[in-house]
């Protein structure tokens, strides 16, 4: 079967390898993933960061296959799962295989608490759906509905026999997003993938949520791939860190290097931009400009233009990928001599 | 929820009163009224007395002697007491003409509601979760077609090739010649196969605007959040769209449904007269025309009892269908 492939590495839950996805607008057809690569390592959180239309939402529907079709497609790459045994390219895995690998292998915990649930269910009966679908061990209705409750406590929910029975609308948005998480972690998936999950939550809650992911991972031992573009987030939760910029990677590297040695100047202005507890700032930084159009990419780095390091060899090709140790990449000129 | 009904019920019968008393006075105000008819006719008998004699004395008959004000308070107590009087038209008590002529009626119009119903909600959601592909252009242009269509032309274009081309179903008439020699049994057929044709009208007119609903709908809860959860959770796409969609569809519906139950006693005058059934659309017309104002205050009055218990029944239904409006209360 075509899908079935191999993994780079075997240590790795998720490798997305040069992967396109365009999107066909009335303003033209946009890239809005050119070209990105990175691994999601077994039972790590791989951070990945960037601004609002960066493609990082796009990248991880394309994992889920839920990318808005037609619109949306992927044009190249490859997208690589390990479920255990065999590697499937989800590129070209065919829908009746990937919704047996949805929920299941791979699973999704969404932005927007507040509707990503449906209202006309309750809360229990969703989870409970998601067990119906993928795990054999529970059979009966008593037993699926067990298991539910398990999962309601193990996201920490005080009273699961009463929370079951609720509606999304008679939740808060730190109980929807647990229901979320419990949803997304009730067939022990080797993959997480969280986009922004805590977003729309106000922070005491936001710690919550992320301590509660913090534990699944080490209960459940999954890889986790966090969308975020909190990079506090990130420097709490993540092992490895990947920027995104206009649809590519710009810089890519364990969580240490970044916050260490930012060798992009998006990543070095991101870090800027990030107000600091304790210190007086009459007025935040704010990098200047704004991103290219997606419809007319220029043809040298995107960043060019916002950069405030660029030279001449800016105005050439776009950088390619440079290694500055085992772990950390960069497509910046100003690193060239360096790698 | 009582607290609720009950203030909708108060509300219900205040605007009730404001329509009945617009009826009355809008009956009374049509031209060429059922007494002056009678006169003129009764006047024209040879040795008959004078046209104006016989106005003024089938006014103080028929009680049109008195003011609109005093005559619509009459007419309002007598109809409290259940009095709604007799059909000067007709000439038996209105309720009887009425209930002669709604059974056929109602069962036309709850058939095709049914009918509607049904191909509205497949055929929504046939075109929703294939938009823009050539079925889904196919059935939203067959539903402006159905939309666009005159009752008449499409009644007689059905009548053509059914009746005259084809000869399956007479042409017109609720029963055939032979009705009085058929068995029970022959006798449910006949009157049936003489529905079939007026029912496809209604249903082919009016199944379009639904059906633009349904699809409109449809469309609007596949992009919903929830579904991408539900597609994330590896459900195969029909029962995403059959058990998350169309759950969540079904709370628009729900308003069409209410406001189609005084529908079903209405009548269709159009179809009604094409078709030659004495249903209660053509017998209200009639009565309507011929200004008798008791049948026309019952009928009118009785679709605007309906029309108002729709919307309160609409509202109840809502809370069956929609969570968020049965239990109201925020937790956690």
């Amino acid at each position: 079967m075509a899908y079935l492939t191999q993994m780079k590495n075997r240590e790795n839950v998720l490798e997305i390898e040069n992967l396109q996805v365009q999107f066909d607008t009335e303003g033209g057809i946009v890239r809005s993933v050119d070209g990105v690569s990175f691994s999601v390592p077994k039972g790590s959180v791989v951070g990945l960061v960037g601004e609002s239309g960066c493609g990082k939402s796009v990248t991880s529907l394309s994992v889920m296959g839920l990318l808005q079709k037609p619109q949306g497609k992927i044009t190249g790459g490859e997208i690589r799962l390990n479920p255990g045994e065999n590697a499937y390219n989800l590129v070209n895995t065919p829908e009746k295989v990937l919704q047996k690998l949805r929920g299941d292998v791979v699973s999704m915990v969404f932005q927007e608490p507040m509707t990503a649930l449906n209202p006309v269910i309750s809360v229990g009966k969703q989870i409970d759906e998601v067990i119906f679908l993928h795990d054999t061990r529970y059979r009966t209705k008593e037993a699926i509905r067990s298991r539910t409750l398990e999962l309601l406590k193990l996201v920490g929910i005080a009273n699961p026999q009463g929370i079951y029975k609720l509606y999304p609308h008679q939740l808060s948005g730190g109980m929807r997003q647990r229901i979320m998480i419990g949803m997304a972690i009730a067939c022990n998936p080797r993959l997480l993938i969280a986009d922004e999950p805590t977003t729309a939550l106000d922070v005491t809650i936001q710690a919550q949520i992320l301590e509660l992911l913090q534990n699944l991972k080490q209960e459940l031992g999954c890889g986790i791939l966090l969308i975020t573009h909190d990079l506090g987030v990130v420097a709490g939760m993540a092992d490895f860190v990947v920027v995104m910029y206009a649809g590519r990677v710009v810089e890519k590297g364990t969580v240490a290097e970044i916050f260490a040695q930012p060798a992009h100047p998006y990543t070095i202005a991101l870090m800027k931009a990030k107000p600091v507890v304790g210190q007086q700032q009459d007025r935040l930084y704010a990098i200047g400009g704004k991103v290219p159009n997606p419809v007319e990419l220029p043809p040298h780095c995107y960043f060019k233009d916002r950069c405030s390091h660029a030279f001449e060899p800016c105005a050439g090709d776009y950088p390619c990928e440079i290694s500055l140790s085992p772990t950390h990449t960069v497509s910046c000129y100003k690193e060239a001599g360096n790698g | 929820m009582a607290k609720y009904i009950c203030k909708r019920l108060g509300i219900s019968a205040g605007i009730l009163l404001v329509v009945v008393f617009l009826i009355y006075l809008l009956m009374r105000l049509l031209p060429g009224s059922y007494v002056e008819n009678m006169a003129i006719q009764l006047s024209q008998v040879p040795g008959a007395k004078p046209y104006e004699e016989w106005v003024a004395q089938l006014n103080a008959q028929y009680g049109l002697d008195k003011g609109i004000v005093e005559g619509f308070f009459v007419q309002l107590m007598n109809m409290l007491r259940g009095n709604f009087g007799d059909s000067w038209k007709y000439a038996m008590p209105v309720t009887e003409k009425f209930s002669q002529v709604i059974g056929v009626s109602f069962v036309m119009g709850a058939v095709a509601l049914a009918l509607e119903l049904v191909i509205a909600t497949f055929l929504g959601i046939y075109a929703a979760t294939r938009q823009y592909s050539p079925q889904d252009y196919l059935v939203t242009t067959g539903a402006l077609l159905g939309i666009s269509l005159p009752t008449f032309f499409f009644a007689t274009l059905l009548k053509l090739v059914f009746s005259v081309k084809l000869g399956w179903f007479d042409l017109s008439g609720l029963v055939g010649r032979n009705f009085q020699s058929l068995s029970p049994w022959g006798q449910f057929w006949d009157m049936a196969s003489h529905l079939v044709l007026p029912v496809l009208t209604l249903v082919v007119v009016s199944v379009g605007s639904l059906m633009r609903y349904v699809r409109t709908n449809m469309l609007e809860v596949l992009s919903a959040d929830y579904i991408r959860t539900a597609r994330a959770k590896g459900m195969p796409s029909s029962r995403v769209v059959f058990f998350h969609g169309f759950r969540n569809t079904l709370i628009p519906l729900v308003t069409i449904l209410g406001s189609s139950l005084p529908g079903l006693f209405a009548g269709s005058l159009i179809t009604e007269t094409l078709f030659a059934i004495p249903g209660i659309g053509y017998t209200a017309y009639q009565a309507m025309i011929a200004g008798d104002i008791p049948f026309s205050m019952f009928y009118l009055t009785f679709l605007a009892v309906l029309t108002l218990l729709g919307n309160l029944l609409s509202d109840i239904a809502y809370s069956f269908v929609d969570p968020r409006v049965r239990l109201g209360g925020q937790y956690g």
